[in-house]
């Protein structure tokens, strides 16, 4: 078996004693796109918030690329390759399109690089086209990102994230908010960037998630409830208690 | 909503204009007593370029600019002293023997060489600047907290220059325009001339320094900061570096300010650390415009000509025209008077007056692109 790219090793978080998460294992090869799931208050934007540096676990250990995460700040950790899309749709509103994709092509991430940087703007020009062109935002260039519509700003996000290159996506209900065919299109994008990037989604919309198709991980309680895919979840009686509900009311 | 972040080129053109033009015109038009007036003007404008760079793009609120600006203007002043004090007794200024002191205090020394005042005019206040900075940022010291801060520390400065009478002659301040340069009297009307043109200079520099930094994504990122500063930490860049960087060199740019406008107005003080000061200087950058760079020169230069001019003709009505004059910007221009002007402001007024602007929005809406977008 290969090296996983992230290994989340025994992680309990705990908020003034309360255990957010609790004895968390959890573990992702590099190409994988894996959803979590989980009834509110299971723990998720907490998981993120360990992997991402935002919030310090109490014990435990996350490694990434057989490196601990754990006491490095926010901005090393998004160096190291790991981008992050919250789940309100977070985007630079005052800055345009454009200028909130250069912010997350751009390669000189440290201040006086930056200041002097001149000459590779049309090294990007190609790549931020691109991106925009997959969100289909290249009419929207010189708009401000404030004034986009939900729909549009998620997919800046999403745009923005991909723009940074990581090895690891992690994607916080993308679909929050969406209409059905913006939710189809931003399951097909997500589906589309597998493979060359490792993406973990968190999500509610069991429509979503049954269409990304992938392998699924249960949270409750600030620990993993079960893992496997799709067909196997919904039959899973602890699963159905806990979250989807009786079979009945899952098939009205 | 387009960009519309820059001004129109040719508004820019106009107005840069006519500043050069009246710049020019100035040393003719007016007598010496208002030129010296609209030098220390235009000095302050640099003050107002940094307090534009750190709360117009970063965000940061900080009441504590007089600090920088003071520390500026004492290095140019005791470098003035101690080159007119070659004569008096004991080779050093003529306050210390008011206190009985007979040796000059150690950090004193360095000053006696110009090019070390040069640059320790914006070197210091830049690294006092940079330091406090460092340590409020690091801790993730933000917003009101962070404009408390600076205040507090501006109070501890000016209670500390103020108890030092053996140090820098305390509250009585040091006085440069009786003291020589390059063999001519400071405050005489030829030396004060030389001082008009270099602040003229100094603020287009600046100016264009400002433009420099902000012009690319250095500029976006101190804005992001501004809007969410935490997706900027997740995008991988380090916020605390930048506001540091910004800070300190919003520190720089007050400590020119500072030493311009002391050589002009012949003193420095722990007046200049007062806390109105240093909130007048938010007020100017609030009012020209904060985020456009031009409208902090305009608003440091107008307010300050415009309260000299009403000072004198109605005392003590000054302050009731400043208050009100700030609270038309918070309350009808919160984007201040040239920020208003980018936004559209005149046409939405035209519109209102019944003046309906031309149809030409939408459709370069659609011009600019294939088709309607699909979000």
């Amino acid at each position: 078996m290969k090296v996983p790219l992230l290994e989340l090793r025994h992680i309990s978080v705990s908020f003034e004693g309360f255990l957010a998460l609790n004895n968390l294992n959890l573990s992702l090869q590099a190409g994988e796109l894996r959803a979590v799931i989980g009834p509110n208050g299971a723990g998720k934007t907490t998981f993120l918030d360990v992997i991402t540096g935002k919030v310090k676990p109490t014990s435990g250990d996350v490694i990434f690329k057989n490196c601990s995460l754990v006491g490095k700040r926010e901005h090393q950790i998004a160096r190291l390759g790991i981008g992050r899309k919250f789940q309100s749709p977070r985007v630079f509103e005052s800055l345009t399109v454009f200028e909130n994709l250069t912010l997350a092509v751009s390669k000189p991430k440290r201040p006086l690089p930056l200041l002097f940087d001149n000459n590779n703007q049309s090294k990007n020009l190609d790549q931020i086209h691109h991106l925009m062109n997959i969100v289909n935002l290249q009419t929207r260039k010189d708009i401000y990102a404030g004034s986009l519509s939900h729909g549009q700003k998620q997919w800046l996000e999403i745009a923005m994230l991909v723009g940074q290159d990581p090895d690891l996506l992690l994607v916080d209900e993308p679909v929050a908010g969406l209409t059905d065919e913006e939710t189809e299109l931003t399951a097909d994008l997500l589906r589309s960037l597998t493979g060359d990037h490792t993406i973990l989604v968190i999500d509610h919309d069991m429509e979503f998630i049954r269409r990304l198709n992938n392998p699924i991980t249960v949270l409750h309680q600030g620990s993993v409830l079960c893992e496997g895919p799709m067909s196997q979840i919904q039959t899973d009686p602890r699963v159905v208690e806990v979250y989807l509900g009786r079979p009945e009311e899952l098939e009205k | 909503m387009k960009k519309s972040r820059q001004l129109k080129g040719w508004l820019l053109v106009l107005i840069w204009s006519a500043i050069i033009a009246a710049i020019i015109a100035a040393p003719s038009v007016l007598p010496v007593f208002r030129l010296n007036l609209l030098g220390r003007y235009l000095s302050l404008a640099i003050v107002a370029l940094g307090v534009d760079l750190i709360w117009g793009f970063a965000g940061l609120l900080s009441l504590g600019q007089g600090i920088f600006f003071a520390l500026g203007g004492y290095c140019a002043a005791m470098y003035l002293q101690l080159n007119s004090s070659a004569n008096l007794p004991n080779g050093i200024p003529e306050f210390f023997s008011l206190y009985g002191i007979q040796k000059l205090p150690f950090f004193w020394e360095p000053f006696k060489s110009p090019l070390f005042a040069l640059i320790a005019i914006w070197l210091i206040p830049a690294i006092v600047a940079g330091l406090l900075g460092f340590l409020v940022f690091r801790n993730r010291i933000k917003g009101v907290y962070f404009s408390i801060l600076t205040q507090a520390a501006l109070l501890v400065f000016f209670n500390f220059f103020n108890g030092q009478q053996k140090l820098i002659n305390g509250t009585n301040g040091l006085k440069t325009d009786v003291t020589q340069l390059l063999g001519q009297m400071v405050g005489s009307d030829l030396v004060q001339r030389w001082f008009f043109w270099l602040t003229a200079v100094l603020v287009l520099l600046t100016w264009l320094f400002a433009r420099w930094i902000v012009r690319d994504r250095f500029g976006n990122i101190l804005i992001g900061i501004r809007d969410d500063e935490p997706r900027v930490r997740f995008t991988g860049y380090n916020p605390t570096l930048f506001k540091t960087i910004v800070f300190s060199i919003a520190g720089g740019l007050a400590g020119i300010s500072g030493a311009l406008y002391t050589v002009q107005s012949g003193i420095v003080s722990p007046q200049f650390m007062t806390v109105p000061f240093s909130i007048e200087m938010v007020i100017w950058v609030a009012v020209g415009g904060r985020g456009t760079l031009l409208g902090a020169i305009l608003g440091a230069v107008t307010i300050n000509y415009a309260k000299s001019l009403v000072s004198e003709a109605l005392p003590a009505s000054w302050m009731f025209i400043q208050g009100g004059l700030f609270i038309l910007v918070v309350t009808a221009l919160p984007e201040g008077v040239l920020g208003w002007v980018q936004s559209d402001g005149p046409r939405n007024l035209l519109t209102r007056l019944g003046i309906p602007r031309p149809l030409s929005t939408y459709p370069s809406l659609e011009a600019d692109g294939d088709k309607e977008v699909k979000p």
